[in-house]
């Protein structure tokens, strides 16, 4: 990643620039702690092209969580699995509430 | 036991019997895409989500109340591929993933976002790959890295989350991570310069 970019405030700010992009991951997921979160969020306010960066990676993981998931169950499965359960749900034994008498275990 | 105390635990069983069928089916989706994307065939797909839903539902006792159900029907789901589609080697064989540098994608194909200026970053990448793309990409990671990835990227568990339903330690969740969402980058690269969208090396900024 050039490091030779202009900052808003026209200071050039290499150290916090790699330490940011080092981070890329653990901020987009929120794990870093407050404090670290909170300088990295400084710097992407300040620097236009780490900021870039941070967004695009922000956004291609929006993508591929969106693509990831397209299609449908098939009802098949879901009709399949309910009667399956159903079918256990009996076989339990409990029977209905305030109804029949236990069967002995 | 009288009779009221087992009628009162046959409604109890009733009533943890309707909690699961109302909340936990309300997961299949997400249980099925995961499956789809470990297992790369529907009826395999098909049978772990099904396996998956009997195993918790017989297991619904073991299940606490209030704490993260999805993550527990994730564990299951992650459990039951290992030990029993696994083996089926359809999946990649495991392979030490190359070494690919960070920011892949943005490397090469960042900076046609600027000629396409008025559509946001997130228009441009939803034209880029296909829905196939993306998750072909996905199904090409090994198993410890695809895993991860899905349970973070597309599901948006935490590492903590991930760290209990894979039963690892989180950092190994941190660096496979980490390794997966490169070697992931690096598949959609290629399948974007097959259709002419992308350099293949990293554009000078």
């Amino acid at each position: 990643m050039d490091q030779h970019h202009d900052n808003l405030d026209g200071t050039h700010q290499v150290p916090d620039c790699e330490a940011a992009l080092a981070e890329v991951y653990t901020y987009l997921d929120e794990e870093l702690t407050p404090v670290s979160q909170a300088a990295i969020l400084r710097h992407l306010e300040l620097c236009g092209p780490c900021f870039k960066a941070f967004d695009f990676e922000a956004e291609l993981r929006v993508v591929i969580a969106i693509k990831a998931q397209s299609g449908e169950v098939p009802e098949i499965l879901r009709v399949r699995i309910s009667e399956k359960i159903a079918l256990l749900r009996t076989e339990g034994g409990s029977g209905e509430v305030g109804g029949q008498p236990p069967t002995e275990a | 036991m009288s009779r009221s105390g087992v009628r009162f635990s046959s409604r109890a069983l009733m009533a943890d019997q309707a909690v699961f069928a109302d909340e936990a089916m309300e997961y299949m989706p997400q249980l099925y895409s995961a499956a789809l994307r470990m297992t790369r065939n529907a009826a395999d797909a098909e049978d772990l989500v099904q396996e998956t839903y009997l195993k918790a539902y017989r297991g619904f006792g073991g299940y606490e109340h209030g704490t993260n159900l999805r993550a527990w029907l994730f564990r299951i789901l992650t459990n039951t591929y290992i030990n029993s589609y696994r083996s089926k080697k359809r999946r990649p064989e495991e392979t030490e993933l190359d070494d690919v540098e960070d920011f892949y994608l943005y490397r090469r194909m960042g900076g046609l976002e600027a000629v396409r200026s008025n559509r946001s970053a997130e228009d441009e990448l939803m034209d880029w790959f296909t829905d196939s793309e993306v998750k072909e990409a996905l199904e090409q990671l090994p198993d410890q890295f695809q895993m991860v990835v899905l349970l973070s990227d597309v599901e948006g568990f935490s590492y903590k989350e991930i760290a209990e339903i894979l039963d690892v330690p989180i950092g190994t969740v941190m660096s496979r991570l980490h390794r997966g969402r490169k070697s992931l980058q690096k598949q959609l690269h290629n399948y974007a310069l097959e259709r002419g969208l992308a350099s293949a090396n990293p554009e000078s900024n």
